[in-house]
């Protein structure tokens, strides 16, 4: 865990993975759960959708070499559901994303990524399918995420995103690592314990 | 106004508002197991924090276990180091750990409710999303990922946005060999696998509240397969027979004051709800999935669905299930050979789950060519069923009877089916290589449906072998 930095804007090259409801088991295998660390996750990240893809036509994107050194993931609807694995997130983080466009999230997924400084923004499904399709034309242009204006932008194109208005301040202002606010005021944490009947044994 | 469970039980325990817009959520009860833990124990190892409510957090292995041969050092090495790590992690932090070889030890989710961890009105924060089950209980339970499991350790604290809540209502009568699995199954299919996000899901009505404690849970086990990450029932005398005498729960005069303040917990009958739903019980059949997530189910005795009879936006993603399971539209569900069959898993491998697999069982063959197995869901669950005899049963029916633990659901021990296998599993999940295999196929089903498929070698509908 890092101090947590301010996330303003993201300027990168783009990566589309297409497809609903892509669950954390695609994004990670639990085979690459049997770790004690998340060093090297990241070379695992859609293993098994890459490797059913090779000797295809078609190629994952995430073996694709024109790709490389992106840092903007663009997805469909419900991405990460499932396993509450926080390695999906971890895993995606680590091979270089640091923002992620998508129609929607899974809570969890939503949740484990915020807490490690990787935001996923919501745009409507006509202006993700865009910022794909471009993406996958061009794969050397630079998308701007932008959590200030909330907008999206690409050569020939852009779009409004969303994020829950809260969830946005606490990026651009860097205050979206909660262990510390959680370990402030902690005399407040023992008053509501101690009032709640079960954690004092339901005493007469 | 009315309130609901989860408002009322929000209340209680919300610390304060955050300026992420987050709720700060006290939790009750923290649940550890191997897995998902690691790297939390070291981040506070880093910062010399310790676990800040040690006698609220318990700990067990369940994921990467063997469910044969138990000798350390395990095999794997890699299960081995994981297991090393969460007893030294909960030696050194003071949590207790149910390790393997203790009479409490299986999967996480099994073992709060049997002994009486889990109860109404808490808060329960676990690092798996199968922490629904608890809701069962009207507890308010939560799957995190690892960093918040550092969050809890350190603070016994979740940062959390709100939940609207849907309330889904089984109504009617559930026909004779239609179980709760086909009930949460076949809410999944027509709400579909996101409808839930955002949502906590209340399940009611008339079907819910005759449910055994068994039944809830394997409910609530899969509302995070409808994309909700909480699912709760209200707390009600069956909630509270459950309860009584187990080794965690309020003992005597304190039981009593137990029950006053569950019963006050449960939703109000003039509670507001974001989202109300039915569901007719008495039309159900037995459900299998036939596709590569928990929403694409069918009745058994219906054919797989055609790309072109679906929203165009879902023509894609069925036409890619149906290739990845080398199944064809319009085909039978029924009579699809399976060549492994798999009763385990927090959703469904209790006692009640057993016992009624192993009533279709009984004086019965595995088909040839199916590998069979049972794994209990707790050392709790394997002792009682001992106790009658279900393991001969089993046994004598062909199927392999094992030590408790996650096991085949997702495959991190060595339980893993081979190649393109296709699993007939009462577990929870049909990813794609969710079981182990990267080309492996599951079709989920109830434990009954399970044990019939194992008899007959292929998907059968269970209706035809349930007995009067």
């Amino acid at each position: 865990m890092s101090a947590a930095q301010e996330i303003k804007a993201v300027i990168g090259r783009g990566i589309s993975v297409r497809g609903e409801d892509i669950d954390t088991d695609r994004i990670i295998p639990a085979r690459y759960l049997r770790v004690v660390t998340f060093d090297g996750i990241e070379a695992h990240v859609f293993e098994d959708d890459r490797v059913a893809l090779r000797g295809s036509a078609a190629m994952h994107p995430f073996d694709d070499t024109r790709f490389t050194g992106a840092s903007v993931l663009v997805v469909n609807r419900n991405f990460g559901c499932g396993s509450s694995r926080e390695h999906a997130p971890q895993a995606i983080a680590r091979w270089g994303i640091t923002i992620i466009v998508g129609e929607s999230y899974s809570d969890i997924f939503f949740g484990n990524s915020g807490v490690i400084g990787l935001p996923c923004v919501t745009a409507n499904k006509a202006d993700v399918e865009r910022l794909q399709a471009a993406i996958e034309q061009n794969p050397a242009a630079e998308v701007h995420v932008d959590l200030v204006a909330m907008t999206c932008a690409w050569p020939g194109g852009s779009c409004a995103i969303t994020m829950p208005a809260a969830v946005r301040d606490a990026f651009v202002t860097g205050a979206w690592d909660t262990t510390g606010m959680l370990l402030d005021k902690f005399d407040e944490v023992r008053a509501v314990a101690a009032r709640l009947p079960y954690v004092s044994g339901f005493v007469g | 106004m009315g309130q609901t469970l989860l408002q009322k039980v929000w209340n209680l325990h919300a610390v304060r508002q955050l300026q992420t817009g987050q709720t700060q959520l006290f939790v009750g009860l923290h649940l550890v197991h191997e897995v998902t833990t690691p790297q939390a124990f070291d981040a506070l190892r880093e910062r010399g924090w310790t676990v800040a409510f040690p006698n609220r957090t318990f700990a067990t292995v369940d994921h990467i276990v063997p469910t044969t041969e138990r000798k350390r050092p395990f095999l794997d090495v890699m299960a081995e180091g994981m297991m090393s790590a969460l007893e030294r992690n909960c030696r050194d932090f003071g949590v207790s750990l149910w390790n393997l070889g203790h009479a409490n030890q299986g999967i996480v989710h099994v073992i709060g409710p049997e002994m009486g961890l889990t109860q109404p009105g808490m808060t329960i924060a676990c690092g798996d999303s199968h922490t629904s089950t608890h809701g069962a209980f009207g507890a308010i339970a939560f799957g995190i990922g690892t960093s918040q499991v550092r969050d809890v350790l350190a603070t016994q604290c979740l940062a959390i946005e709100p939940l609207k809540v849907r309330r889904i209502r089984v109504t009617g009568t559930l026909p004779r060999g239609v179980y709760a699995k086909d009930v949460v199954l076949a809410i999944i299919r027509q709400l579909g696998v996101r409808g839930g996000v955002g949502y906590a899901y209340e399940y009611a009505g008339e079907v819910i509240e005759r449910m055994s404690m068994d039944e809830r849970m394997t409910i609530c086990n899969m509302a995070i397969e409808g994309g909700a990450r909480v699912g709760y029932v209200n707390p009600d005398e069956t909630t509270f027979a459950y309860m009584k005498g187990r080794p965690f729960a309020p003992q005597g005069e304190a039981f009593d004051r137990a029950c006053a303040w569950w019963r006050s917990l449960a939703s109000d009958r003039d509670a507001v709800y974001d989202d109300d739903v039915e569901i007719r019980a008495d039309a159900l059949t037995p459900v299998v999935t036939w596709g590569t997530n928990p929403g694409q189910a069918i009745g058994v005795t219906e054919c797989m669905p055609s790309p072109q009879a679906q929203q165009a936006s879902e023509q894609a993603g069925v036409a890619d299930a149906l290739s990845y399971m080398g199944f064809t539209a319009g085909a039978p569900i029924a009579g699809t050979r399976v060549d492994v069959a798999f009763i385990g898993s927090c959703t469904n491998a209790r006692l009640s789950d057993l016992r009624e697999a192993a009533r279709i069982v009984k004086g019965r063959k595995v088909a040839g060519h199916v590998k069979a197995l049972v794994v209990p869901g707790s050392e709790g669950v394997r002792a009682a069923a001992e106790r009658e005899g279900l393991h001969e049963i089993f046994r004598a029916a062909g199927f392999e009877w094992r030590e408790a633990g996650c096991s085949m659901c997702l495959g991190m021990n060595p339980d893993k089916l081979d190649g393109r296998q296709v699993c007939a599993s009462s577990s929870n999940r049909n990813f794609k290589g969710r079981q182990g295999s990267p080309t492996g196929r599951t079709l989920l089903m109830s434990p009954a449906m399970v044990a019939a498929a194992a008899v007959a070698g292929e998907v059968v509908d269970v209706r035809g072998m349930v007995g009067a």
